[in-house]
């Protein structure tokens, strides 16, 4: 079996700058992932990319995406790691499709949507609810949706959502909307949107689309009527598959300020890791720094 | 003969950019649905796959929901 120098788990902002960097070192390697921009492809207007004034989350993937393409570079797209582990002093990669083996990983793997873990959210998903409003909110053109969370992503979606639904109701846990005041103001700024604070979400009710969703306040349960649910609520790091790498109590991998784990050969960046601040920018600039690591380790070690 | 192949999508959907490239990749014609603000579309498409997620591609009448690379190549026949 082939033993590549280098496996990459992860196309998103970080996977594809370390892929860039290691096509310039010549390394022979491949980019494993299931989707291709990671949550910047999510994302929706971006004005903090330094070079771009403003883009658009997909936009900013396609540019990635380009740019890692531009160097032919090994891709396999639509698989998902399923396990990484030493064997004989090579690593494997087992994905749902194949086993690969490498001399060094890098993991940017990123992080995924939270569930709100109440009774309909599954039945629901794809028939009115969703993680991604820059995907499926064109879909509710004229309908009452609810955005559930209060952070930035939650701000994100709604502020998407304003231009298209009718109505945008926010169900926030906490007392007050947090995020970034700039978006905070242009949310709290649209006619038609409603914040509910200190509440939380019972139920998602429908029969076979959401026609519902049941929540909790200080005062009582309350119904409101939707079409669409938006869930907000957070981020958990993709990082069941690394049993054997170190790991915050948030499941993020710990890394040092070369990416390297706690694993010699394994490294890590971008949102997977307990790198402070979970930034596009920033996990492209670790992707880089990963990759730069690794070239040294592999040179140190004579590969 | 060429099979009849539909992309129900949004404009700003990741899947759906990536759907749309492939089939290009493979030189595969397609209609492109945009289901933004077309209510009908939005029916036809729910209608369709049960559900309301994008991409959802129709290849003669075979309906696969989301960027699946492999039913995708099935269905077209392409390797």
């Amino acid at each position: 079996m082939q033993i590549y120098d280098l496996i990459i788990i992860g196309a998103g902002p970080a996977g594809i700058t370390a892929s860039v960097y290691s096509a310039r070192k010549k390394l022979n390697f491949l980019v494993i992932s299931l989707d291709i921009g990671g949550q910047a492809a999510w994302s929706g207007d971006i004005e903090n990319y330094t070079g771009y004034q403003f883009i658009t989350g997909p936009e900013l993937a396609q540019k990635f995406h380009e740019h890692m393409r531009k160097y032919d570079t090994p891709l396999k797209e639509n698989e998902e790691v399923l396990e990484l582990k030493r064997l004989n002093g090579v690593f494997l990669v087992r994905t749902n499709k194949s086993d690969y083996n490498s001399r060094s990983v890098i993991i940017a793997s990123g992080k995924r949507s939270k569930e709100l873990g109440v009774p309909g959210e599954k039945e629901f998903k794809n028939r009115g609810l969703t993680y991604c409003a820059t995907c499926d909110g064109p879909l509710f053109a004229s309908k009452d949706v609810a955005v559930i969370g209060g952070g930035n992503s939650a701000l994100d979606a709604a502020l998407q959502l304003v231009k298209i639904a009718k109505q945008v109701n926010i169900v926030n846990k906490t007392s007050a909307l947090g995020g970034d005041a700039i978006m905070r103001q242009k949310v709290e700024g649209a006619a038609n949107v409603a914040v509910f604070n200190d509440s939380q979400v019972i139920s998602v009710t429908g029969d076979k689309f959401v026609s519902a969703i049941k929540i909790k306040d200080n005062t009582g349960v309350k119904n409101l009527s939707v079409q669409g649910i938006f869930v907000e609520i957070g981020l958990i790091p993709n990082s069941a598959f690394a049993g054997e790498v170190e790991k915050n109590n948030k499941g993020e991998i710990k890394i040092n300020l070369r990416n390297e784990t706690s694993i010699p050969g394994v490294f890590a960046a971008g949102d997977v890791t307990d790198v402070p601040e979970k930034q596009i920018i920033i996990a492209a600039g670790e992707g880089s720094k990963a990759a730069l690591s690794v070239f040294r380790y592999l040179a140190i070690n004579k590969f | 003969m060429a099979k009849s192949v539909k992309v129900y999508s949004t404009p700003t959907c990741p899947w759906c950019i990536r759907a749309k490239q492939f089939l290009q990749e493979n030189n595969i014609d397609f209609q492109n649905i945009d289901v933004s603000g077309n209510q009908q579309a939005v029916d036809e498409l729910m209608q369709k796959s049960g559900q309301m997620g994008v991409p959802v591609l129709d290849i003669d009448g075979e309906i696969i929901v989301g960027f699946d690379k492999e039913r995708i190549k099935q269905a077209l026949g392409v390797s």
